[in-house]
């Protein structure tokens, strides 16, 4: 017979079970083979891709329209020497920052506030649908009156188009969360504020996160087409400037500073999004 | 020997379109403090309707819950509840898990953690305190939850078939773990199953529940404890008890 002990050490019955954790050390090829393998061959193709393109550039009749590589090249450092390409760089990279920190900040409030509460969110989510289907650039003439043809104007049509997608986004996963995780919080004994902020905010987060990672491309959108409504700075105005010039160099070489710009911005979300969803299953690994 | 939980003429009732679905009509039941009652049934008979009721969670169409003494109003801390499925907060880890009902009781830090981690090597986790919910297997999780339950503090715990998943040593080992800490803190326990078993192997009173909540039988099991699953199996009065809760279960439904 055994007698009931109080002691937590003296049964240790119940971790014979399960599965054992057990310290590995793996060789630096063997722990980065895969990812080794996935950059070089990244690398092989866009190589591959810019030799074609160079060969392309040379074959056609009019090279004109298509330019090639090494032109894209010594424009890009033609303005990188005498300056063009940092000054209009540095406008874009304003516009398309603010506007998304801007839209990002304002749609995830948003999106947690308007759903955490079922009545206003019921009443709200229609309008927010229709708003959301109007194409941004329609708007553009119309922030053009409002706030002129500065910078301003550039940071609210990016705000406006990240805005949406957050805010839908942040919504969706606000109004998923688990019922059975907020009645284990209530039968803790814990407050409405409990609620919000242990469950429904990291539950959120989710969704918040897909919010930011599809708005980044619509942040460089509302930007460039912005500067390429109305304006004298920035890459879509460099974009405008190079195509009436007929250099399609130019165009090119804007081009490549813009996906520059967006995998920049792919990184840092996804940076953000690696740390926040640590909790995830281990299956990429 | 005072009364925890008394329920008094209890319905519920679950409004959809012009169609209610009764799950509880008219039940009575009152649960003695510091004793071990199982609450015996067939699925779909209102176990953990009457669990969700006498926690705070749901509120009764007609008649109320007391507990000690007073109408219930809401979930409390002084009333744990294991539920069926994990409730596990999946980002956070066990250890922090572990911690919350603490975290919200206001206990400082550094008292939370030991208090935690004494509650994850007490359930055999000690090894898994920092990892995940969804990187443990099902039984972990389980025992991880009623961690995080005992770290409510609670002297009244529900319990909604907590053991249905698991295999059957564990279930064993967990259900003397269970008695053993119920003999150790005189807590009063209500724990639901559809396993006969089970009722008799943890009970000190059997509730076989039929359809609607009838109670069909309230069998007083007078078993000595503590009972080791493989002897207590084959003792004489076990036999007869299981033949009596199960009658009573086919009687119910008929």
């Amino acid at each position: 017979m055994t007698e009931p002990v109080p002691d937590t050490d003296a049964h240790n019955g119940l971790s014979t079970s399960g599965p054992v954790k057990e310290a590995r050390r793996r060789s630096w090829w063997h722990r980065n083979r895969r990812t080794t393998t996935v950059w070089g061959l990244r690398l092989g193709v866009v190589l591959v891709f810019l030799l074609l393109w160079q060969l392309v550039g040379k074959a056609v009749a009019n090279p004109m329209f298509v330019s090639n590589p090494v032109s894209v090249w010594e424009q890009l450092s033609d303005w990188i020497v005498d300056g063009t390409l940092g000054t209009h760089t540095w406008i874009t990279i304003q516009e398309v920052v603010l506007g998304y920190v801007i839209g990002a900040a304002t749609g995830a409030l948003a999106g947690y506030v308007l759903a955490s509460i079922r009545l206003i969110y019921d009443v709200f989510e229609p309008l927010m649908m229709a708003l959301y289907s109007i194409p941004k650039v329609a708007l553009a003439p119309l922030f053009i009156v409002w706030f002129g043809i500065g910078i301003d104007m550039k940071v609210i049509l990016a705000a406006v188009s990240v805005f949406f997608l957050v805010f839908l986004n942040t919504a969706a996963g606000v109004r998923d969360v688990d019922r059975g995780l907020i009645d284990a919080v209530r039968l803790m004994g814990g407050s409405n504020k409990d609620i919000a902020l242990k469950v429904v905010l990291p539950a959120s987060m989710t969704g918040l996160i897909t919010g930011l990672k599809v708005s980044i491309p619509y942040a460089l959108i509302g930007a460039v087409i912005g500067e390429l409504v109305a304006s004298n700075r920035g890459l879509g105005y460099l974009i405008n400037d190079s195509a009436a010039q007929f250099n399609t160099a130019g165009v090119f070489a804007a081009v490549v500073v813009l996906t520059a710009l967006a995998m920049v911005l792919n990184t840092l979300v996804g940076v953000l999004a690696s740390r926040a969803n640590r909790w995830k299953p281990l299956d990429a690994d | 020997m005072s009364v925890v939980l008394e329920i008094e003429h209890l319905t519920k009732e679950f409004q959809r379109d012009d169609v209610a679905t009764v799950a509880l009509r008219d039940f009575n039941l009152s649960i003695e403090e510091g004793t071990f009652v199982t609450i015996l049934g067939r699925s779909g008979c209102g176990k953990s309707t009457m669990l969700n009721l006498l926690s705070g969670l749901s509120k009764p169409t007609s008649g109320r819950v007391l507990h000690r003494g007073s109408p219930h109003s809401g979930p409390t801390p002084d009333i744990g509840y294991l539920t069926q499925t994990d409730t596990l907060m999946p980002w956070r880890s066990v250890q922090r898990n572990v911690e919350m009902p603490m975290e919200i009781a206001g206990v400082d830090k550094a008292e939370r953690e030991a208090k935690a981690r004494e509650l994850i090597s007490t359930v055999g986790l000690a090894e898994f305190a920092d990892s995940y919910p969804r990187e443990l297997s099902g039984g972990m999780r389980r025992r991880a939850s009623l961690a995080r339950m005992l770290a409510n503090g609670a002297e009244t715990i529900l319990m909604d078939e907590p053991f249905g998943a698991l295999d059957a040593q564990l279930r064993a080992e967990l259900q003397r773990e269970l008695a053993r800490l119920w003999k150790t803190t005189g807590h009063t326990i209500v724990f639901v199953t559809h396993d006969i078993e089970e009722a008799l192997m943890l009970g000190d009173r059997v509730v076989v529940l039929g359809p609607l909540g009838t109670v069909l039988l309230d069998q007083q099991v007078d078993l000595e404890r503590p009972r080791e699953s493989d002897e207590t199996k084959v003792r004489p009065r076990f036999v007869e008890l299981h033949a009596t809760l199960a009658s009573a279960l086919k009687k119910g439904a008929r």
